[in-house]
């Protein structure tokens, strides 16, 4: 079994109105899972639909091979977008409570947590009610809540909004370190970067509809426009740039040199390769800098949802 | 099931720490018992007051009727002028001076006699003095038309009548007034439980909401169960409250009254050794009447309608927290809780009292919303056992629809946040 989270054709309709439509995606065991789409998506629809919170009208759900069930809970950790605890109640009974709730026994969560206490060195927090902690030590339990249970399937709604650059930073490692320790990720998010930095795939959802999904790698590579950023040092620039606008599409570009180079983006048509790029460059000048212009998941998110449009 | 009973536990021990709630448990005893401690204490202070009436009487045949006893002392002051009397009665602070005209005319000593005071006297006073007035009047009257005092007093009869059930048990009068006392009394308990404890479900269920912690329990547990689990949690904190009510509240009242020497039992009006044998008779057979109530019935009733009646309120208050943001937004969903509770209480009041098998209060003790409040009124009166049987399935029957309506408005209403709700909406939410 491959896949630890497969959707089939999932689709949830409020009223008149279809939140997520006929939604496919397959998560592979061990991976990182970035659901990408703009506010209103169906991102939060369809990981409410995963958490079983609320039911999907057709498709059906896989969770490690079976059809999803009351039972898959324990299996899951989610950090909802919208995040929050008892105020009023004490951080280590709150945490006890919430572990209880996703089937541990108290002698084992006991266990876990105190254990989750001194990594994060909050041993002290354990009789603190929560409205006495600061904003980023409440998200730390937040966190813990999540993956105390050690889940399978670790849900996380737009884990860095709301975290300051710290903490942020913190939830990132233990992402990926999560990962090593064989739990699989999926995470919803508009922020692109955080899945350049983190996400091995991707699915790209857009009012309700999934645009594009795969390897981010792959979706990448499809993505290329066969772009590279050039500076070389010509003698005449005039004649350079005549010379390759014959052969070439060339715009100007810029980055941060310790040369007195021509900066420029060349686009090289089908017929071409890299190699005939450079040939030419080096018939022409000295080459200082030669990089493949790569698609950020910036980029394809706006290219996507503009061609879509 | 092990959810439920964490979430039970959870729920049970955030309300009995909430410190209102202890405030609240172990003040209100307190609050209670002083309540009854102080007005024990001042009408015993208020009956001690003696009254000091001085009586100007031009006629001169007043003064021998009045004669004073332990709440009034009258003195005459017939012998100065009627100013004089009227400003040495200011000076030495009396409670009034009751002046008679002089004359012989009944009619005009009836409309002319005055009493003058610094304040205004009590009701009570007034009447005292008033029935003094007329019935020394009344016998002058009399006597004046021939007619003889003491063949009236000796024609004078008593009637007592003797009230029998059918089955040929004497009963007191005043036994409507005690199944009066014990219906009321269990309708409006369990009026203010559902309006308290139903309360305290509803914040919860905002509290759960603003705080944001709920998208977190609803992973976990189904939101019904969190519902159900709420309800229960809340209603076993209000037992506890009672409980403690009752126990802690009963030993202060035995202590303090202790304490103080206060005799409670002396804010009744009449001792019971002061009584004639008739009364006793009645005491009597009001005894029998409380221990002739179906009081097993009554109980038994009691715990069912009120956690029948709890149940099917506190579904509402939860679907109407689920469905608001914060505690200022729940006043428009309020009337279906407060009108039918109110209307309850009214039909309980005056037509149970008035008339407890008729219509009006049989139709309304099957109604599921104020079945609860009327039927625990009726019951004293005595209603047939497939009556109440027939109530209690309603009521478990709409128990069953509501919490599945009001679970539905719930599931939806906790995910919704920004949105004041109307009606229409929440009818939508139904379908989701």
């Amino acid at each position: 079994m491959q896949n630890l989270l497969v959707a089939d054709k999932v689709s949830k309709n409020y009223g008149d109105f279809r939140a997520l439509n006929q939604l496919s995606i397959e998560v592979p065991k061990q991976s990182i899972f970035g659901i990408l789409g703009p506010n209103g998506a169906g991102k939060t629809t369809f990981i409410r639909i995963v958490n079983q919170i609320t039911m999907p009208d057709e498709g059906k759900i896989l969770l490690d091979g079976e059809p999803l069930q009351p039972e898959h809970i324990q299996y899951i950790g989610y950090l909802p977008e919208e995040r929050g605890l008892y105020k009023s109640m004490k951080v280590g009974e709150q945490v006890l409570y919430l572990a209880q709730l996703k089937g541990l026994s108290k002698k084992e969560a006991t266990k876990r947590l105190k254990y989750w206490f001194e990594r994060l060195e909050i041993g002290d927090w354990w009789n603190k009610k929560i409205q006495e902690l600061s904003k980023g030590m409440a998200q730390k339990i937040q966190f813990i809540v999540t993956v105390l249970h050690q889940p399978k399937l670790l849900i996380f709604d737009e884990p860095f909004s709301g975290f300051d650059p710290v903490n942020a930073n913190l939830i990132r490692d233990e992402i990926l370190k999560l990962r090593e320790d064989g739990a699989t990720i999926l995470f919803s998010t508009h922020r692109m970067e955080s899945v350049e930095e983190l996400c091995d795939y991707m699915a790209l959802i857009h009012k309700s509809n999934k645009l594009l999904d795969g390897k981010v790698s792959s979706i990448k590579k499809k993505f290329k426009s066969n772009t590279y950023q050039v500076g070389v040092e010509v003698e005449n620039e005039e004649y350079f740039l005549q010379q390759a606008k014959e052969k070439f599409n060339i715009e100007p570009t810029f980055f941060h040199s310790i040369h007195q180079d021509l900066q420029v983006n060349i686009q090289i048509a089908e017929q071409y390769s890299q190699n005939d790029l450079l040939a030419f460059l080096m018939n022409h000048g000295r080459i200082n800098h030669f990089v493949e212009v790569v698609p950020s998941v910036n980029d394809i998110f706006i290219k996507t949802i503009q061609s879509h449009a | 099931m092990r959810n439920l009973k964490l979430i039970i536990i959870r729920e049970y021990l955030a309300r009995v720490r909430n410190k209102t709630f202890m405030i609240m448990t172990f003040l209100s005893p307190i609050i209670m018992v002083g309540m009854v401690v102080l007005i024990a204490y001042l009408s015993s202070l208020n009956s001690d007051e003696n009254k000091i009436v001085a009586i100007y009487d031009e006629s001169e045949t007043f003064f021998s009727e009045f004669s004073s006893d332990e709440d009034i002392s009258y003195f005459d002051f017939s012998d100065m002028p009627l100013e004089a009397a009227i400003d040495s009665v200011d000076k030495k602070d009396y409670y009034g001076l009751l002046f008679f005209p002089n004359s012989t005319d009944n009619q005009y000593l009836a409309k002319h006699t005055e009493f003058f005071a610094n304040k205004a006297p009590g009701i009570s006073f007034i009447n005292q003095i008033e029935n003094k007035i007329s019935s020394v009047l009344t016998e002058k009257e009399l006597q004046r038309r021939g007619v003889d005092l003491n063949a009236i007093n000796q024609a004078k009869t008593e009637v007592n009548l003797q009230i029998e059930n059918f089955s040929g048990e004497e009963t007191s009068k005043l036994s409507n007034y005690v199944k009066m006392f014990f219906g009321g009394a269990a309708g409006y308990l369990l009026m203010m439980f559902i309006i308290i404890y139903g309360n305290m479900v509803m914040r919860s269920v905002i509290e759960e909401k603003t705080n944001r912690i709920i998208e977190i329990i609803i992973s976990s547990v189904k939101p019904i169960q969190l519902m159900i689990g709420k309800i229960l949690g809340t209603s076993f904190a209000g037992i506890t409250q009672f409980a403690i009510w009752i126990v802690f509240g009963s030993i202060l009242l035995f202590v303090v009254t202790g304490i103080f020497g206060v005799d409670i039992s002396s804010s009744t009006p009449v001792p019971a050794t002061q009584l004639d044998a008739g009364s006793q008779d009645e005491i009597r057979k009001l005894l029998t009447d409380i221990v002739h109530l179906p009081l097993a019935k009554i109980i038994g009733c009691f715990l069912i309608y009120f956690i029948g009646g709890y149940f099917l309120y506190s579904s509402v208050y939860a679907a109407i927290g689920a469905a608001v943001d914060s505690e200022t937004d729940t006043q428009q969903f309020m009337f279906p809780i407060i009108i039918p509770l109110m209307l309850g209480i009214y039909v309980g009041f005056f037509s149970v009292i008035d008339n407890p098998h008729g219509m009006v209060s049989t139709i309304f003790s099957y109604i599921p919303l104020t079945s609860p409040v009327v039927m625990l009124m009726r019951i004293p009166f005595g209603v047939a056992w497939w009556e109440i049987l027939l109530s209690i399935l309603i009521l478990v029957l709409s128990i069953f629809a509501l919490v599945w309506i009001a679970a539905k408005i719930y599931r939806v209403g906790i995910l919704m946040y920004g949105k004041k709700p109307s009606y229409k909406e929440l009818y939508r939410w139904l379908k989701y």
